[in-house]
């Protein structure tokens, strides 16, 4: 990679021994996807919860988090994704105090290089969303999508260390979705169906996520008839890029680089069809048992809007099953002062903060609370889970209430 | 009986191609070692069992088998950001592939191999996992960008 004067500087370690880590974890990765050389970042966001980090990534931040106040400190706006818990509820999901301990001592590393623990993935709609052209390097495949897609920002994946990296120095290797090469569509999907639930939407996504099928393809939909709005948006793209590792779609006609088809179209595009039969069959390949033990929304974090309507399916129930709803620091405030957290817990649910479900030890709780049949309406967390040896099943929001009251999923 | 030790004889014949693979992304130190071969994706997240060291997700083609010290070839990296961090905590307990190598690889397993120390390779003119017998010794050598099957004993 082609370094300025300021980049040499820090790889020689003039200016600390944590920016010269952070950028020499960066020309290392670049040089490994061929980077000519650094673009400037404005924003970064970090995903690093303890189940991924485990003792020794705690131990690797600690380290830096260590080293001389003023060497240690991120340059750019640097914010978090969801943790691991919600202290003030972690007993409710039997987590062990060792995990707790670990969250502890990320968090306070994290403060002391300078990071705002913001907890969330949906920091588009809570914190500061990008704007089109502008480059960033954000963690969370849900947060990349998004932005890149709907907002037109541009990022690449940043994983935990990258995008702390890119903290540390302000800037990132310029490949990938930074450059213009690699954000014309590779497969054109036409369809005549436009989901109506945020089910359906994330089911759609998937479906596409398979087709897609790595990284480097960028799906150009066209035929979708209205405009959606951003919690549909929020499932479709964390189910595309939970199923295909996807990073980057175009809707024809909605997101920012395609207003015509021709404005995004690569050549050679793979073409394909996929409508409510292919939706129907992704989501009948979850539902392989009509009992439940737990119902969970989350996955990404739920909007304010999103809070509303559960508490609105809330009212007059009384669950058998525990329900779940995760959301994120910033919108849990007002889910409080609206009443959306008192109506859920009315009825027997709880509200989490700050967290994301499968980040929180997923494996373990399951075991603490005999939880293994799980009901969700998202597309993303049905893919993960099975892996955590949960049987997840995809349903609307309303029959997912609605299995908390009976047990059973209709 | 005889016949069939003769046939399969002649397939395990067949099948072994000594040749040098070509990557065009590489990373870490060279390695050699018995290859587990799969035409499937990987996250270290939805797709392993990290604490026994192997592939948990039912659908997955290598599920129950241990990736442990092992050269994983793969079509492609899947899912999330955590693998970033999970290869180098995997590494911290030894439950840590030898080697992987990908079709195409997306930035978050380069950014882990990087973080914990993994040799790579991606980036091939043809499918990798078509190549590659599974159980095949093979070395890998970032400097040259290069996979050598070095012995295909194909189980």
């Amino acid at each position: 990679m082609r370094l300025n004067s300021e980049e040499k500087a820090m790889l020689a370690g003039e200016m600390g021994p944590v920016p010269k880590l952070a950028i020499g974890h960066q020309v290392q990765v670049g040089d490994f996807f061929g980077a000519r050389d650094f673009v400037p970042v404005t924003q970064a966001h970090i995903m690093a919860d303890t189940e991924s980090l485990g003792e020794h990534g705690v131990q690797w931040l600690e380290n830096l988090a260590a080293a001389k106040k003023g060497d240690r400190t991120v340059r750019i706006p640097t914010i978090t994704d969801p943790r691991g818990t919600d202290f003030s509820k972690a007993r409710e999901l039997k987590q062990a105090p060792w995990m707790l301990d670990l969250e502890r001592r990320a968090i306070d590393a994290f403060v002391k290089l300078g990071v705002s623990m913001t907890d969330t993935c949906i920091n588009y709609q809570t914190v500061l969303a990008a704007t089109r052209g502008e480059h960033v390097a954000f963690g969370d495949t849900g947060v990349v999508i998004y932005s890149n897609s709907v907002c037109g920002a541009r990022s690449n994946f940043e994983g935990g260390p990258s995008a702390l990296s890119a903290g540390l120095t302000g800037r990132t290797p310029r490949y990938g979705f930074h450059l213009d090469a690699h954000r014309r569509a590779t497969l054109h999907v036409r369809t005549r169906y436009t989901p109506g639930s945020l089910n359906d939407w994330g089911a759609l996504g998937g479906v596409i996520g398979r087709l897609a099928g790595n990284y480097w393809d960028v799906p150009v939909i066209e035929g979708i008839d209205r405009a959606p709005t951003s919690d549909e948006l929020k499932h479709f793209g964390a189910a595309m890029a939970s199923f295909g590792s996807v990073a980057l779609f175009h809707l024809v006609g909605i997101t920012p680089e395609a207003s015509r088809l021709a404005d995004v179209a690569g050549k050679g595009m793979r073409r394909h069809e996929v409508g409510r039969k292919e939706v129907k069959a992704l989501q009948q390949s979850y539902a392989v048992d009509a009992k439940v033990d737990v119902v969970v929304f989350s996955a990404p974090q739920l909007s304010i809007f999103e809070l509303r309507a559960l508490a609105e399916l809330c009212d007059g129930r009384r669950f058998k099953v525990p329900l779940l709803a995760v959301t994120s620091p910033q919108v849990k405030p007002d889910s409080d002062r609206f009443g959306y957290t008192r109506r859920i817990e009315a009825a027997g649910g709880t509200v989490f903060a700050g967290m994301c479900f499968y980040q929180s030890y997923a494996r373990e709780i399951a075991e603490a609370n005999g939880w293994k049949r799980l009901a969700t309406n998202s597309a993303k967390m049905v893919n993960i889970l099975g892996g955590y040896g949960y049987v997840p099943m995809l349903a609307s929001m309303e029959d997912c209430v609605e299995a908390a009251q009976t047990g059973r999923l209709a | 009986m005889i016949a069939k030790a003769k046939a399969a004889s002649r397939v395990a014949t067949v099948r072994f191609h000594p040749r040098v693979l070509k990557a065009r992304h590489a990373m870490g130190d060279r390695v050699s070692g018995e290859a587990l071969v799969a035409k499937d994706g990987f996250s270290a997240r939805y797709d392993l069992d990290r604490i026994a060291g192997v592939f948990s997700r039912p659908a997955h083609k290598l599920a129950g088998q241990s990736y442990v010290g092992r050269i994983l070839v793969l079509d492609t990296s899947k899912g999330g950001v955590a693998s970033a961090w999970m290869l180098a905590e995997m590494r911290s307990r030894d439950k840590v592939p030898l080697a992987i190598v990908f079709n195409t690889v997306n930035p978050i397993l380069v950014q882990g191999a990087a973080l914990g120390g993994i040799a790579m390779l991606a980036g091939f003119d043809e499918d990798v996992t078509q190549l590659v017998p599974n159980g095949a010794t093979v070395e890998i050598d970032p400097q040259a960008k290069t996979l050598r099957i070095v012995a295909a004993t194909g189980r």
